[in-house]
């Protein structure tokens, strides 16, 4: 277990490397039973309640294809502009581990049901947008493993953990591994293009419906390798980091290791052919299994399945039950939302895509619900490290404050006061402003009062707004939004000083 | 009447005519099964309780005028690869001790819902890795007719259980000959169908492309019964074939040759088979030449690299088959003193529960997928199982039926080839094509060998879903062998 | 091709055998016989020969995806070597998280 925290700086790192990736992403499929037996796949039940001489790898028991998960990764293969195979077997993959009730587990090798596509990804560059063509190697089904849990011990970690307890819940899940072939070329945009690349499959997973890509409870998963070459020189050695489980870390994960190879590169050190294992809590990763120690997973043609022919006929059926896709919703957003190619960006990459298509179809107009989603709200997510969803604001929250700022009950500074307060579980909307007395002033004597104390301190600036200089009421207006604790509603102010000086603009 | 020497046609026309109770049949060969088993060893478990019971039950419904299978009340062996729920179910080895499976094998399900009474669980080689059950971790079966030889294997137990009028029927499993060969050399009828005729889905697998499991019984009616009983498709297992199960009990009424041609295999003769052996089996050739049948010799080649093929494919999915008894969901586990990691555990687990034969396999097989080896073993071997089946094809467009002797020898002595695990394998040189090919094959008695007097076992291989045929020509040969000898040969083993 | 003992202790820990010192010296000169009694299987199959994986040519054999009830888990744990708060209890695992 070695663990290099010396690093170089990204920027730096890139004048000297170019970084090539491979993304394999792991996704749980939508299914109502398991890839090979009849067993419910509902996440979050008691303990190994979800099992059946199948799924529990018992002596004699035997596998039968959920068709439902063909088809799926058919249709996630199409969306991907893959080739799909005409006849593919699965094969068994074969390595010791107690998550795994059989011992190997069944998946497919050198005949992946989907190959050769392709997805486009968008990022963000110094000048505008930059579409990314990222290219898929394989999209292949496999099954999911028990989940583990480590018992005794100082921590709750593997290491020095007394013994393990094993829950086969989720062994048997149908799983979808989509790997890209090598992305090269990005440079300095890799971390993005990554993070991109993992949102933009989210989405279409999500558009798909195949499942429910909630990446916090392990539906999704990434697994980042990454080497860096000196730009001529062959490819370097790659490290692969396994579970990278949310946007932020696909970005993070990229850009720590870029770091961690080029300080070791430029040291005069030697990358070793390992998988690496990232700490969402530290954002970097530590040592795991060296090429040496490498797996000889001895993969032959599962004797227990048929081989799976797609006919032309099923194919296009499929096809036809396929849903917008999310480049082509964004096109047709870009227009009804009269927006451009980079603001839009701004609301995929946030995430926030969904949401903001709620809250435009409450009723809220688009401005403002853009607004809201990927400026306060994201900023709120970011800080917080959780997905924009698990915020615990709803698009119909955003209506609430609109219609309230409308009124002029609140204003944008108090609705921000509303969100800290939703985010933090305070109530309803209701509640909160009720709780915290988030209200706009419109008292005019207690605002006239503010308006003759901010005049008495600054006469000088009073007498400059009778000769005529009106620009100068600002500061005047400003000092009494400071006294009322931005409560007051600063066009109001203004009306009011102007009248109180008797000059009209 | 003596019941244990009753076929299974018998003791249900018998029932059904109310001359004997489903409860007498099963305490007669419970009793039969307590004065000879400590002697044969045939079986590894009992289950005379719920036998008892079973029994009871069809009395009381056949009484009650309901309408029961064929073989209602008929009491069964089973072999111990087959999961019964919270029925023992070892496979003959240590590693399983205790494990009680929470499910019914679907064979298992379609006994019961056929009212065959389940009398216990018979021995084996563990895992059925072997051709003699001695490779059982529970101590070698004996053939009933000499007790110092071997019963054939792997299903010894299931054969000598049979051959010892324990049981009229019982159930095997056939991956290279292991219901064909022990019925050869016990002098009984063992039936491999059609890969994917009868379902596998509670099988405890030993190489999943292989194994079949089939009946056995002391005539060929009996097996056709037991066959009509237990095939059928299974939507619990993928490879099982989705199509009408042809009338294997019409065609062992049929009994009927004339016309047929009868392929005899060049390769499965001569060099290697006894004496004895290729004399009763070139007899039971002019037997069916006189019932009408035409002898025509074909030739398959490839047969001569199938043992080799065999023994690379068998390992290898062997390998991953037996990887899932590690220790940690259930059977034994060993070396877990609270220190020892779960990778030592299952290590010393899978060391101590598994026997010689076994992890011989298992290294095998392990080596013959290993990266580097697939394409030279495992690969190579998937060829040549392509060329037998070719083979196979062009023989069936000269004959209807391809005959053999069932096993190069008859019955060794016990711990003869013990340690000598090729000449062990040779002994499945004839049944282990079909296995490759999937096919359906038979194996019934043609007599006994002169020089020692021991039965010589005559095999019939027919096309994919032709098992049919197998009974035609199987009744057939049994019926004029039966005119010959004036009764089955079984009833030539010495008394017990 | 001939294994070694080196050759046979790697499968051993491939196939998790603690194989013993004895064990190690047998199954090397047996595999090395029974390699040389199957390699002959390399004369005849030739490149144009497709492999069999399956005896039986089937294809496109699937369920519809509905859930079906599975085991009682106290049933599986009787037969389980050790199991604790409803799941099965394995020895500690040394390996990377
Ligand atoms: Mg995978
Ligand atoms: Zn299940």
């Amino acid at each position: 277990m070695s663990t290099n925290h010396e690093t170089i700086a990204f920027d730096e790192a890139l004048k000297t490397f170019e970084p090539v990736l491979g993304l394999e992403v792991h996704v749980e499929l939508g299914t109502r039973s398991k890839m090979f037996c009849g067993c419910s796949t509902v996440f979050g039940a008691d303990p190994n309640t979800q099992v059946c001489p199948v799924c529990l790898g018992l002596p004699g028991s035997m596998p039968v294809v959920n068709r439902t998960a063909i088809e799926s990764t058919i249709r996630i293969g199409l969306a991907l502009n893959c080739t799909i195979a005409s006849w593919c077997r699965f094969a068994r993959k074969n390595y010791f581990y107690p998550d795994m009730p059989k011992d190997y587990q069944i998946s497919q090798y050198d005949e992946p049901l989907c190959s050769n596509g392709y997805l486009d990804v968008t990022v963000e560059t110094e000048d505008g947008p930059e579409v990314v063509r990222v290219e898929i190697e394989r999209v292949h089904m496999e099954e999911d493993t028990g989940k583990l849990l480590h018992t005794g011990g100082a921590t709750g970690r593997i290491h020095g953990a007394d013994y393990s307890l094993v829950d086969y819940n989720r062994a048997g899940i149908p799983l979808v591994e989509i790997v890209t072939k090598t992305i090269e070329g990005t440079g300095h945009l890799a971390p993005a293009v990554a993070k991109a690349y993992v949102a933009e499959l989210r989405d279409l997973m999500r558009a798909l419906d195949v499942s429910d890509v909630r990446m916090e409870e392990g539906s999704m998963r990434c697994d980042v390798n990454l080497s860096l070459n000196r730009p001529g020189d062959g490819w370097g050695t790659r490290s692969e980091t396994k579970n990278v489980n949310s946007l932020r870390s696909v970005e993070r994960a990229v850009h720590s290791e870029s770091e961690r190879q080029a300080a070791l590169l430029s040291s005069g050190g030697r990358i070793v052919q390992e998988t690496r294992h990232f700490h969402e809590d530290t954002g970097r990763s530590t040592s795991g299994r060296s090429k040496e120690q490498a797996e000889d997973y001895r993969y032959f043609p599962e004797p227990d399945l048929v081989p799976v022919a797609p006919s032309e006929a099923w194919i296009e059926e499929l096809r036809a039950t396929m849903p917008e896709l999310p480049s082509d919703k964004r096109d047709r957003l870009k227009a009804e939302w009269g927006i451009n190619g980079f603001e839009l960006q701004t609301i995929v990459n946030a995430g926030a895509l969904e949401l903001v298509e709620a809250t435009i179809n409450a009723g809220v107009d688009s401005a403002a619900a853009r607004k809201w989603w990927t400026g306060e709200l994201q900023r709120s997510a970011n800080e917080s490290g959780v997905e924009l969803a698990d915020l615990n604001v709803t698009p119909d929250h955003v209506k609430q404050v609109e219609a309230l700022i409308a009124n002029g009950a609140l204003n944008d500074k108090l609705a921000r006061q509303v969100f800290e307060a939703l985010i933090a579980r305070e109530g309803t909307v209701e509640e909160i402003i009720a709780e915290r007395g988030l209200a706009v002033v419109s008292d005019d004597g207690a605002l006239l009062v503010a308006i003759d104390e901010a005049l008495a301190s600054q006469p000088d600036v009073a007498e400059k707004i009778k000769d005529g200089k009106i620009q100068a009421a600002g500061a005047i207006v400003g000092a009494v939004m400071k006294a009322t604790k931005g409560q007051a509603d600063a066009a109001k102010v203004r009306t009011l000083l102007l009248e109180r000086l008797g000059v009209s603009e | 009447m003596d019941l244990i020497k009753l076929s299974a046609a018998d003791l249900s026309d018998a029932m059904s005519k109310g001359e004997v109770s489903a409860v007498e049949v099963a305490q007669a060969h419970l009793d039969r099964i307590a004065a000879v088993d400590d002697r044969v060893h045939a079986f590894l478990h009992l289950e005379g309780e719920s036998a008892i019971a079973h029994a009871t039950s069809v009395d009381a419904r056949r009484s009650a005028g309901e309408q029961l299978g064929a073989l209602a009340g008929v009491p069964l062996a089973l072999k111990d690869n087959l999961a019964m729920r919270g029925v023992p179910t070892t496979c003959g080895s240590k590693i399983l001790e205790g494990w009680r499976p929470p499910y019914d094998a679907t064979v298992v399900e379609r006994l019961r819902a056929n009212d065959v009474v389940i009398l216990g669980k018979t021995n084996m080689d563990e895992f059925a890795m072997g051709s003699s059950t001695e490779h059982s971790a529970y101590g070698a079966t004996r053939n009933p007719w000499d007790l110092e030889r071997i019963p054939g294997g792997s299903g010894g137990g299931s054969a000598a259980a049979v051959a010892s009028f324990e049981a009229p029927l019982a159930i095997g499993s056939d991956t290279g000959g292991s219901i064909r060969q022990p019925a050869a050399v016990t002098g009984t009828v063992g039936v491999k169908p059609t890969y994917g005729a009868v379902s596998r889905y509670g099988l405890v697998a030993l190489a999943s492309s292989l194994d079949q499991v089939g009946p056995c019984a002391r005539t060929v009616m009996d097996t056709a019964l037991l066959h009509a009983a237990i095939a059928g498709h299974d939507h619990r297992d993928s490879t099982s074939i989705n199509a009408e199960v042809p009338d294997v009990v019409a065609a062992a009424t049929r009994a009927d040759v004339r016309g047929m041609k009868i392929g005899i295999v060049s390769q499965l003769s001569g060099d290697g088979y006894q004496a004895g052996v290729s004399q009763r089996f070139t007899e039971a050739l002019t037997h069916l030449e006189h019932l009408g049948a035409e002898i025509v010799e074909v030739s398959c080649p490839s047969f001569d690299y199938a043992l080799g093929a065999y023994y690379l494919i068998l390992p290898s999915e062997a390998s991953s088959n037996l990887a899932r008894f590690d220790g940690m969901r259930f059977g034994l586990r060993a070396g877990d003193d609270g220190r020892n990691s779960v990778e030592q555990v299952m290590s010393l687990t899978r060391e101590a529960g598994f026997g010689a034969e076994v992890k011989r396999r298992i290294i095998l097989g392990t080596y013959a997928l290993s990266s580097g080896y697939y394409d030279a073993y495992y690969g190579q071997a998937q060829k040549v199982r392509t060329l037998i089946m070719r083979d196979f094809t062009a023989a069936f467009a000269q004959a209807d039926v391809l005959v053999s002797p069932t096993a190069p020898t008859t019955a060794f002595k016990l711990g003869e080839k013990l340690d000598d695990p090729i000449a062990m394998y040779l002994n499945d040189v004839a049944t282990i094509p079909v296995n490759l090919a999937g096919l359906g094959s038979m194996s019934l008695p043609a007599g006994l060998a002169p020089e020692d007097g021991l039965p010589v076992g005559f095999q019939i291989m027919a096309p994919p879903m032709a098992d049919d045929r197998l009974y035609l020509v199987g009744a057939a040969l049994e019926a004029a062998l039966h005119d010959q000898w004036g009764h089955l040969l079984i009833e030539e083993a010495p008394g017990l | 091709m001939t294994i070694s003992r080196a050759d046979v202790a790697h499968l051993g820990r491939l196939a998790r055998l603690e194989l013993t010192e004895q064990e190690l010296d047998h199954y090397s000169t047996q595999l090395d016989v029974i390699l040389h009694a199957v390699a002959r299987i390399s004369e005849v199959a030739a490149d144009d020969i497709p492999p069999t994986s399956h005896p039986v040519p089937m294809e496109n054999v699937y369920r519809a995806d509905v859930v079906v009830p599975g085991v009682d888990r106290s049933e599986v744990f009787a037969s389980a070597p050790a199991h604790e708060d409803d799941r099965f209890r394995v020895p500690r695992i040394l390996d990377e998280e």
